[in-house]
């Protein structure tokens, strides 16, 4: 695994405007080569060491070129989507810029989701795609796409090369953008004409741009109005996203919270921002968030949120998320603040460097803890209204997938193992019962949400991070959008697991149906599911299926074992529901089927602390719900 | 959320004069959910930036957010928001009025009030050019639709920051 001190360097250098690699000091500076050449050479002296695409006409000179290169080790994904999630999740499991080659029109489409899904979660990404020669583009060529005019919206930045004098600093310009500020997925659309033309390399050892500044430093005086309001909180609450994990800020987040006696809660981005060990930490918070994490942003007088968003998944009804907070808000991203939530002092800066700032602050105003009654009174919450209880049983007979993802993450040693999900039911309990202690080690697709993500995601980290165990968890549906993959892994190597959480249902969908639709599944059920096992071993894989909760242990075993890729096909009931939940647009007090210890470890549904307010409506869903136990 | 009254915004961009960025810019605020009123682009001193005048249409925060997410694309160099400030604005727009001769004359008038110019003369028509703010052509405007426009064309609002600040 890559240090934090060598994190540290390159994001140094990545600010500084300089190359990842050796830039200029390579044998090919100064040398005459073809276009497509250059592009190689670039590419080597930006450091990359691990591409991930796929070949056509348009880009055939690039991998023809690529062909030569000793430093460049070149994944053949069996899909541009997948080549496109596999760079994303390699860069999100090493910090590192993903880079993705692939040919035009459908190849360049191909990637356009995995690019929107880095984007919303803003991941550094280079996608290079083959363009037809410049003399056709516009008159509808042979697989023409003009890939730079869709990705628009989805794209940090994009560059349609129009000659070679431009293409070392456009790459060094793309790997730039798309690794500072708030990163992103930078396109380099290549006409076929120019990989063919001569040129003579040179590569810029440094390069700014006039036109993109980000800030990292906080403003100082916001930095002590944040220190000032810190000081005078009596329920403060730290809300950690993605921002903290980019910026490497955990040691800088985990100092604030333990010293102020903060506790932290955390969005599926932020998820590994603060060791799940720590106490302070209270983990995932909003629609599929514990009560205890919801009921302290309901509560606390003070949100300090740190390089998140607000995302709607985490507020609920925004008029009453944090209603009696004041709001500090933390990001580099000067767009994010005011969006969703006007704040009481905004913070435009890097993570790490605004929260270094406000612990000197804080520090040299002998900032003294605040009242432990607070952490308290949260603690005792999160003993009353736990995930879930090892006595607890939706569906005794059956397994059930909270048992699996907590089983699994006592398994998987955190300093050494890396978990993806695919999207659905099954990234809600592994986002509550997976336990990490590392940022970067939790891969899921927060913002777009997409499926068929996790899969080669899984893929992509493994070939970041070789030494770690990388487990994919997967769902029915979303493992069948890209299983074509598991031809990736066995051919390379990749000795990945997927735990696919079976339950022959698009069950997110599926659930809000039940809850919010009548019950009437419409097209929900995937009744028809191809046999995974035998898929697996088509592909070379072992696999596994289970039915029964006394196989759990030793199924998990076996898959964390095996020396290659490894499926394990675990059948839970059909109607198992991701509890607690908020229902789409209610305050996030306001909460579905938490489990309530004081009652005797039953699911509860009621707004807030709930002798004030009880409601009758969401009770009866459970009877229902009864009545079809064990209905798989 | 505070003011949510929506009213017009003159922004002048500065941005890169490449293929492609018009496209970056625009779809920048229309996928925001926002509305262009009116735009003009064109080159400036230095012919490798560009300089686009947007009227849009929002509340405070929409055009707050407006602002930000257009200085976050790499392509824009500068913004200045000149709803607020003291500003030169202009608009050029072509008139061609229905004009019998025996009625030319009293359009040529109305015209000259305006210092607007004639710049053609047909058999039934007469095609004027007027600039100046958005009141004074659209008092020309409704003077003009007595006698009946054929035609109508505006350029869209260019703007200038008064005083030495670029």
């Amino acid at each position: 695994m890559i240090t934090l001190d060598e994190k540290l360097a390159m994001r140094r250098r990545a600010i500084e405007g300089r190359p990842f690699g050796p830039g200029s000091q390579t044998e090919h500076e100064g040398m005459t080569m073809t276009g497509a050449q250059a592009i190689i050479a670039s590419l080597e002296a930006e450091g990359v060491d691990t591409i991930f695409g796929y070949p056509g006409g348009q880009a055939i000179k690039i991998y023809d070129a690529l062909y030569d290169s000793k430093k460049i080790h070149h994944v053949l994904a069996r899909h541009e989507q997948g080549a496109t999630h596999m760079a994303d999740g390699y860069a999100r499991a090493t910090g590192k810029v993903g880079v993705v080659l692939v040919t035009s029109g459908p190849g360049a489409t191909n990637t356009v989701t995995g690019i929107a899904t880095a984007f919303m979660d803003s991941v550094p990404m280079v996608v290079i795609t083959g363009q037809v020669t410049r003399g056709v583009i516009g008159t509808d060529a042979f697989q023409e796409s003009d890939i730079v005019g869709i990705t628009m919206p989805v794209v940090k930045h994009s560059f349609l090369l129009q000659s070679t004098d431009e293409l070392t600093r456009t790459f060094r310009e793309a790997f730039y953008i798309a690794s500072t500020g708030r990163p992103g997925p930078v396109l380099i659309d290549i006409p076929s004409d120019i990989s063919g033309s001569e040129m003579v390399f040179h590569y810029p050892d440094k390069i700014s741009i006039a036109s993109y500044k980000p800030t990292y430093r906080g403003n100082a005086r916001q930095v002590k109005a944040a220190a000032d309001l810190i000081c005078q909180a009596k329920k403060p609450l730290i809300y950690a996203g993605g921002g903290i994990v980019t910026s490497h800020a955990c040691g800088e987040l985990t100092a604030i919270s333990e010293r102020m006696q903060i506790p932290v809660v955390t969005s599926l981005m932020g998820k590994g921002a603060m060791r799940c060990s720590n106490p302070l930490n209270l983990g995932p918070v909003g629609m599929h968030g514990s009560k205890y994490a919801n009921m302290a942003v309901t509560e606390c007088d003070l949100l300090i949120a740190v390089g998140a968003r607000f995302s709607d998944r985490v507020t609920g009804k925004v008029s009453e998320f944090a209603p009696h907070a004041k709001v500090i808000h933390i990001d580099i991203d000067p767009a994010e603040i005011g969006k969703i939530i006007n704040p009481d002092v905004p913070i435009v800066g890097d993570a790490k460097v605004v929260l270094g700032a406000l612990n000197d602050r804080l520090t040299r105003k002998e900032a003294q803890p605040i009242d432990e009654q607070w952490v308290k009174d949260v603690f005792t919450w999160r003993d009353r209204w736990p995930f879930y209880t090892s006595d607890f049983a939706d569906y005794p007979d059956a397994i059930a997938p909270e048992v699996v993802l907590h089983r699994l993450s006592e398994k998987l040693d955190p300093e050494a193992s890396i978990v993806t999900t695919e999207v659905g039911q099954h990234q809600m309990w592994a986002h509550q019962n997976i336990h990490r202690e590392h940022a970067r080690t939790f891969i899921s697709s927060g913002g777009l949400g997409t499926m068929g993500f996790g899969f080669p995601a899984a893929i992509g980290a493994k070939f970041g991070c070789p030494d770690c165990e990388v487990v994919c968890v997967a769902g029915d549906g979303s493992f069948q959008m890209n299983t074509q993959e598991m031809a990736t892994a066995a051919i390379n190597g990749a000795n990945v697991k997927v735990m696919v959480i079976d339950n022959r249902a698009l069950g997110m969908v599926h659930q809000w149906q039940s809850l919010f639709y009548n019950k009437r599944y419409s097209f929900t059920e995937l009744a028809d599911n191809p046999d995974f096992v035998k898929l697996a071993d088509a592909y070379g894989w072992r696999a596994r299926r289970i039915t029964k909760p006394e196989q759990v242990d030793e199924a998990l075993d076996e898959m964390l074992a095996s020396e290659v890729p490894y499926l394990l096909d675990v059948m839970i009931p059909r109607d198992q529901t991701v509890y607690p939940m908020v229902a789409p647009g209610a305050p996030i007090d306001d909460i579905i089927g938490a489990l309530d210890v004081t009652l005797g470890g039953v699911r509860v549904s009621e707004k807030g602390f709930g002798k004030l307010h009880r409601k009758g409506g969401h009770a009866a869903d459970f009877e229902d719900g009864d009545d079809t136990k064990g209905g798989e | 959320m505070a003011d949510s009254y929506a009213s017009k915004h003159i922004l002048s961009v500065t941005v890169e004069n490449k293929s492609g960025v018009l496209s970056r810019v625009t779809g920048m605020i229309s996928r925001r959910g926002f509305n262009i009123d009116s735009l003009t682009v064109a080159p400036t001193e230095d012919e490798s930036l560009s300089r686009m005048t947007i009227i849009v249409e929002a509340d405070e925060l929409g055009f707050e957010q407006i602002t930000k997410q257009l200085h976050k694309l790499v392509s824009v160099y500068h913004i200045s928001d000149l709803t607020e400030e003291d500003a030169v604005e202009r608009e050029l727009v072509l008139f061609k009025v229905q004009a019998s001769p025996d009625r030319r004359h009293e359009i040529i008038e109305i015209a000259n009030v305006f210092r607007a110019k004639v710049v053609d003369v047909g058999k039934n028509t007469l095609t004027i050019e007027a600039t100046g703010n958005e009141s004074k052509l659209d008092a020309m405007e409704d003077l003009f639709r007595g006698y009946g426009i054929r035609q109508l064309t505006r350029t869209g609002k260019i703007a200038m920051g008064r005083g030495h600040d670029a």
